[in-house]
């Protein structure tokens, strides 16, 4: 395959375990819960009152007050997750073609929060009292749209929605955006806010959801026996792809390679996936391939582990279908232990944990993974992060709808 | 109550120059009664909108189309609210 290599050269994100890539990592390291009460709302009479809420987050570190006021809290996300991932990548002093720089950032949800807010105001004073933002501050594609303008990045631009695997999605496509040649650099991943009444009800009467209101901390853990459902998170991250040899040219820091990335449908279910998910087992047979690895090239699989009974169960079923005996010796972890269900960002934010790994030779471990699970035979990293230096990684996202994205990350091949 | 007059139109203008500094994120030594919301004030058509039924809001006043299509100044509000208000 003759095809320049895209690299991975920055990071930005924001997250229940803190808004800067140290703080994320240290905490992802540490094994540190980021889900606790909710605080932004009443949440008294909800089945849930508990979820993984954004820490160190200040729009007006990046948006003027007028603009933070303008756009909604996932939009907000994006931004800043752009913003830091375009310095972290050391492009602010950089005079880049701006025509050849692209934005993929996908969503799940939108902007729950103002659609409740402005349907009250519908409800309750008429649609003469409805905002004009309400449409710019609920479209999903706000997402890639308006850190596009707040970095003036005049590339291909684009949001994934395909409920949990849209940042993976987002990642992928970018990727071949950028194999194709229609871009030098994209900002790519996915931003989630979508912590609110109606959508906790909603995912609740779904029985999504673990409803261990007692004890926030230990609630997510997936590949546990005792796991009752996943928890919400909020956040976004962002990965500055780019073109081998542009990251070269300007002597730019690569974290990895993007090397492989494979889509798929279960066309099953609503909801839940196959028993052994054997559209997620596609995808990463797909990404494998497209990555030009052999299965005995991955050595650490950041599962998609979302700790409700039916995903976990079948996401095993489907990773010993791919790899069979060898699963065995493969870690594998579910960094939602820590950071809860970020949504349309997990398979960004679980992406930027994966590149992070490799770049430390650290794996990080679940959270909460107490009792085993038999139904779960994977080699579950527990009790601590484990060091072990890998050549290549896997990520794999299942989006309700039974969308699925699987991403392979390498060191860069020299 | 020439000077009664006075004091209430002084405090309408501050109370829209509230709302305006609100609504535009701008200081409000900059919102002078000359002040043009689009031109000087940096309000885009959504801006202009909202900030209309921020105003209709808060003087419980409906304002047709037509009449707010006329309100681009801080003047031509303070003197909308007074002609129409109840």
């Amino acid at each position: 395959m003759n095809r320049e290599p895209v690299v991975v050269t920055g990071l930005g994100l924001v997250s229940p375990l803190g808004s800067t890539v140290s703080s994320f990592w240290t905490s992802l390291v540490a094994g540190q819960s980021g889900i606790g009460p909710l605080t932004r709302f009443d949440a008294s009479d909800l089945p849930v009152r508990f979820g993984g809420e954004a820490k160190g987050f200040d729009p007006l570190s990046v948006l003027s007050a007028k603009d933070a006021r303008r756009l909604t809290r996932f939009i907000q996300f994006a931004v800043w997750a752009a913003v830091h991932a375009w310095r972290d990548a050391g492009l602010e002093d950089v005079d880049c073609d701006r025509d050849r720089a692209g934005v993929f950032i996908g969503s799940g949800m939108g902007a729950l929060d103002m659609l409740e807010e402005e349907h009250r105001n519908l409800l309750d004073k008429g649609p003469g009292r409805v905002s004009p933002f309400l449409i710019p501050g609920v479209i999903v594609n706000m997402a890639a749209g308006v850190p596009a303008m707040h970095l003036g990045l005049r590339g291909p631009n684009l949001s994934p929605v395909t409920a949990c695997a849209s940042g993976a999605h987002a990642i992928g496509e970018a990727a071949r955006t950028i194999q194709r040649g229609d871009a030098d650099i994209i900002l790519a991943g996915g931003a989630e806010a979508a912590m609110t009444r109606l959508s906790l009800a909603g995912f609740a009467s779904a029985k999504a959801l673990s409803t261990r209101n007692d004890d926030p901390a230990g609630a997510s853990r997936p590949f546990d026996r005792g796991r009752d459902g996943f928890v919400m998170g909020e956040g976004a991250a962002v990965l500055v792809l780019e073109r081998l040899g542009h990251a070269k040219a300007r002597g730019a820091r690569v974290l990895a390679q993007v090397a492989g990335y494979g889509a798929s449908a279960d066309a099953h279910h609503l909801t839940a996936p196959p028993p052994e998910a054997d559209g997620m087992q596609r995808a990463i047979l797909a990404a494998i391939r497209d990555a030009s690895l052999s299965l005995a090239d991955i050595g650490y699989i950041n599962a998609h582990g979302t700790s409700t009974p039916a995903n976990d169960k079948a996401e095993s079923a489907g990773l010993r279908a791919v790899f069979g005996a060898a699963l065995d010796d493969i870690p594998v972890s579910s960094i939602k232990s820590m950071t809860g269900h970020l949504l349309g960002a997990a398979g960004a934010v679980e992406a930027a944990a994966t590149v992070l790994s490799l770049h430390h030779g650290l794996l990080p471990m679940t959270l909460n993974y107490a009792d085993p699970d038999p139904d779960c035979p994977l080699d579950v990293i527990a009790g601590a992060a484990r060091s072990r230096a890998v050549r290549a990684a896997l990520s794999q996202n299942m989006g309700f709808g039974g969308q699925n994205a699987a991403l392979v990350f390498s060191h860069l091949a020299h | 109550m020439s000077e009664t007059g006075t004091v209430s139109g002084q405090e309408l203008f501050e109370r829209i120059r509230a709302i305006v500094v609100e609504k535009l994120g701008v200081t409000a030594d900059v919102v002078t009664l000359e002040a043009s919301f689009q031109e000087d004030l940096g309000a885009d058509s959504l801006d202009t909108v909202e900030l209309v039924m921020a105003v209709e809001e808060a003087f419980d006043l409906q304002i047709p189309d037509e009449a707010a299509e006329g309100l681009t100044t801080v003047a031509a509000v303070v003197s909308y609210v007074e002609a129409n208000k109840a």
